[in-house]
């Protein structure tokens, strides 16, 4: 029995243990925002963040994040709140859209660690994501957006290792 | 509660922030629809039909129908803002309805650029019919004239100040005849509220939120999970396979072998074997277990290298001719000043970033499929020939698209869902992984040019010469077909714009040992690369500015019928009158492209400004591309600047997110391997070797500007595509000297 916290609640899984978390979120417990786009961590599309941090969802074996609190697009905020949505609505950044959860998500991620990001430690960053409708040029406008944003007020609350809800 | 909020002070982040740069708590500014309604959100019971397009519910909330498929273009939006503007419908009080597979409403094949060139006028009509319903509907209650009667925002008010809204006028409006569309007085320009703005599109709160349904979030049906492995080489087939050791895998439920089609490929299935599982996990993992041996058939021998061979061999040599005019082949025969000039550009793969996903119910007198399709018709003729029903008994319910690019409208992914419910009784959801997409597209052709032209002593173009040959579409649907099919030259090949007075274009023949197919621009792609690759090339040879060269070349403001010039031209489709090929546009935007760089700036060492222009989907489209090339031959793309004509646009975000992505698309021409073969199996499999653009590869700023304009309304989704590479090639060579005719562009800077 392999336990951990998804958005929030306490959940625990006794399939195949090398699940990948990305089939395990999807098929099982029905949560579609990360998405599937190459199941080898060259795209992106199934970023998660695992205790805070952006991981690649289609390459993470369920038994490697026992213990672990994982957050999908659908926990980052309450009603597309956080920043980093509201800097995407702004910017009008999604085409198709099928990418932008895994975009956003590791947005996040580097803002959480680097609340003011350089162009260039944006691209760093952001260059493990694809986005095929090549949305970059706005991806890049709406994390120095939110960047802007979360750098006027405390709104992201970094990862706080076991907090429960 | 949210780990990512402190909710005791949200009250105070909310007003704070309102100070700020960024304004919080405006999500629905610019108007979002107050009734969300995601992509599979049915008509409500109560709604009546006013029009094919439009339906209202007794509170007034107006329903209209997008029948065309989103995939990123903002389709819904743009169909709800054409109705509801022409309706005086209230943005809050609109939901758009998805439309189904059904020829009721005439083409739903989004490909080519045309959802708004096709529809636009109809829809004007259907949204004016229904407001002209209103009016009459207030002015019979009122016992007034119609005329004195105006509608507004959901409502009618006479020209006493009295009004009624829609919702009081739903049930008069419905009982009485529509008038005929010609008798429907539709808006002036001026009076457009919704058409020509920038207004948000619907989708966008499900999408930043997660809640957006593509093909693989259809909950409902519950279905299992295909994963299907299919011949490596198109034409063969499994000669035999053992599934015992992927029947042992936890969850996989049954091994179904796929017949293998056969003729030309058309839509149909590869054929194959398909592990289904309880979850996706386990139709992964037992397809690793399964073992299958092939039969290759005819196209095992498909090797790249050898064919690219082939066709710069063809293209050496006189082929049929395409336009003609003059006697071009006389004169450089004879010529002195010549330049010479080989293209050759590799397949490519769509990949968009969703892989093709359908679900299929198999009922006994139906099917019902929920697809990522661009086509839905075409799954409807596709699904019904593989399971031997009538095609009106396939229900095609269209999902968000993850991208399309032109894969999704082949439907093989519905039908092979479709043929494995039949076969197990049970829902079933098709899912690709990302090697099936690489392995198993309808891939953009191959393709080899050449060009020749005779320069007059001021570096002018007195004679022109240029072969293409490349695997044709016509594959794909006439069983061995290697000549082109007419639309695949006039993308980009026989409306050539250069203005000289001897010009002879020829087109080669060649085999297609894969399935081809079109991918976002199709032909122009190549086409246009070679023809704006080289008119850079004459410019340098002729000393000139690039740009300035580029507006000599194609001449004179004219309307060019290139029918004159013993040429076929079917113009996409549209009438020549209405959609002139006229070169005063094509200047306009080159004009103002070189404006919007700031062209023949000074730039330093190692940075290069490129230029390239061309007519797509009748719609008009220059770029300027900087760079900056290092001493060890690293490729930096600075920014682009990209004008655009496309006549009337209906969203000019839309529009310009559609031209800013159209342009990275187009770098994956210049900086991918392209899809390789050998013994016939792609050589490819995934993105780490299937080079696509990242935001490290792409410019951070493609600034983009619309030539204001009440043409009719032309192509968007694709034009700004084609003009990317040679734009980008032109630049390297201006930072560099380096001349790329060979894409990718690989090591060729490093050499
Ligand atoms: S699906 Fe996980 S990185 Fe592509
Ligand atoms: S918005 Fe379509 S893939 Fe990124």
């Amino acid at each position: 029995m392999i336990k951990f916290t998804i958005n929030g609640k306490t959940r625990e899984f006794s399939g195949d243990p090398t699940t990948p978390v990305l089939w395990y979120l999807r098929d099982e417990l029905q949560l579609t925002g990360p998405k599937f786009g190459c199941g080898m961590a060259q795209c992106g599309a199934c970023t998660v963040h695992i205790d805070g941090v952006a991981q690649r969802s289609c390459v993470l074996p369920v038994s490697a994040v026992s213990g672990s609190r994982i957050t999908t697009i659908e926990g980052l905020s309450e009603d597309g709140e956080h920043p980093v949505q509201q800097a995407w609505v702004e910017h009008k950044v999604p085409q198709c859209g099928y990418c932008q959860c895994g975009q956003m998500m590791q947005a996040a991620s580097l803002l959480a660690s680097n609340p003011t990001p350089s162009d260039d430690e944006i691209v760093q960053s952001m260059s493990g994501n694809i986005c095929r409708c090549g949305t970059y040029p706005r991806i890049h406008k709406a994390i120095k957006s939110a960047s802007k944003a979360m750098a006027s007020v405390q709104y992201y609350v970094p990862d706080t290792k076991g907090e429960e809800a | 509660m949210s780990q990512y909020f402190d909710l005791s002070r949200r009250g105070f982040l909310k007003s704070s922030a309102t100070v700020g740069a960024l304004v919080f708590g405006t999500y629905l500014a610019g108007g979002a629809p107050r009734v969300i309604a995601g992509v599979l959100a049915k008509p409500s019971e109560s709604a009546k039909r006013a029009n094919l397009f439009v339906a209202l519910r007794p509170d007034g909330i107006v329903e209209i129908t997008c029948h065309r498929s989103e995939m990123g273009q903002q389709i819904r939006t743009a169909i709800a803002q054409i109705v509801a503007d022409e309706m005086e419908a209230a943005w809050d009080q609109v939901v758009v309805i998805q439309g189904k597979g059904d020829p009721k409403y005439g083409d739903q094949n989004t490909d080519g650029s045309r959802s708004i060139r096709y529809n636009m006028q109809r829809l004007r009509e259907m949204g004016a019919s229904v407001r002209y319903l209103m009016r009459e509907a207030a002015a019979k209650r009122w016992n007034v004239s119609i005329d004195s009667c105006s509608a507004e925002q959901h409502k009618v008010t006479h020209s006493s100040g009295k009004s009624l809204s829609y919702a009081d006028l739903v049930s008069d409006a419905l009982n009485l005849t529509p008038p005929d569309a010609d008798k429907v007085p539709l808006k002036k320009r001026s009076e457009w509220r919704y058409i020509n703005t920038a207004m948000e599109h619907i989708d966008l709160k499900d999408i930043v939120t997660g809640k957006a349904t593509f093909a693989a979030d259809v909950l409902e049906p519950k279905a299992l999970i295909a994963v299907v492995v299919r011949p490596p080489v198109v034409g063969g087939k499994a000669k035999s396979f053992d599934a015992t050791a992927a029947k042992a895998i936890a969850g996989v439920v049954d091994v179904i072998e796929i017949p293998a089609p056969t003729g030309a490929p058309q839509f149909q299935p590869k054929g194959g074997v398909a592990i289904i599982a309880k979850n996706t996990w386990a139709a992964i993992k037992g397809r690793r277990a399964l073992t299958v041996s092939w039969d290759d058939g005819k196209n095992g021998d498909y090797n790249s290298e050898a064919f690219k061979k082939d066709l710069l061999a063809t293209v050496a040599s006189p082929q049929s001719s395409v336009r003609k005019i003059g006697d071009a082949e006389n004169i450089l025969a004879k010529a002195s000043n010549k330049l010479v000039a080989d293209y050759y550009a590799p397949h490519l793969a769509q990949a968009p970033m969703e892989p093709p996903c359908a679900t299929a119910m198999y009922h006994k007198d139906r099917v019902d499929v929920w697809a990522a399709t661009q086509n839905p018709q075409a799954d409807m003729a596709t699904v019904a020939a593989m399971v031997g029903m009538d095609k009106e008994q396939i229900n095609v319910h269209v999902t968000m698209l993850g991208g399309g690019f032109g894969r999704k409208s082949k439907p093989d992914f519905s039908a092979e869902a479709a043929y494995l419910s039949m076969k197990t009784g049970k829902a079933i959801r098709v899912q690709w992984t990302r090697e099936d997409d690489i392995q198993n597209s309808f891939y953009h052709a191959v393709s080899a040019q050449h060009i020749e032209a005779s320069l007059d002593k001021n570096g002018a173009i007195e004679a022109y010469l240029h072969r293409t040959a490349f695997s044709p579409i016509a594959s794909t649907f006439i069983e061995g077909a290697t000549a082109p099919l007419g639309f695949e030259l006039r993308l980009g090949f026989t409306d050539n714009p250069i203005n000289t007075p001897n010009m002879k274009l020829e087109s080669g023949e060649a085999p297609a040992k894969t399935r081809v197919g079109w991918m976002r621009s199709v032909s122009n792609i190549f086409h246009a690369f070679a023809v704006q690759s080289f008119i850079a090339e004459a410019a340098h040879k002729a000393g000139r500015d690039q740009k300035d060269y580029l507006l000599d070349t194609i001449g004179p403001d004219r309307i060019l019928d290139v029918t004159e010039q013993n040429a076929e031209y079917d113009n996409y489709g549209a009438d020549k009158a209405t959609y002139p090929l006229d070169i005063s546009r094509l200047r306009q935007v080159i004009e103002k492209v070189a404006d919007m760089s700031n062209w023949g700036r000074k730039l330093p060492k190692g940075r290069g400004l490129g230029i390239a222009a061309h007519r797509s989907f009748l719609t008009y489209v220059a770029t300027v591309v900087e760079v900056e090339v290092s001493e060890s031959g690293e490729l930096d793309i600075i920014k682009s600047w990209v004008s655009i004509d496309a006549g009337t646009v209906v969203n000019t975000d839309t529009v310009k997110n559609q031209v800013q992505g159209g342009s990275i698309y187009g770098i994956t021409a210049a900086i991918s391997k392209g899809i390789t073969f050998d013994e016939g199996r792609v050589q490819q499999s995934n993105f780490h070797d299937y080079r696509v653009p990242r935001m490290s590869d792409s410019p951070l700023d493609v600034e983009v500007e619309i030539i204001p304009s009440n043409a009719p309304p032309a192509g968007v989704g694709e034009p700004a595509t084609p003009v990317y590479a040679p734009a980008l090639c032109n630049a390297i060579f201006a930072a560099c000297g380096k001349r790329i005719r060979q894409l990718p562009i690989g090591d060729q800077l490093k050499a």
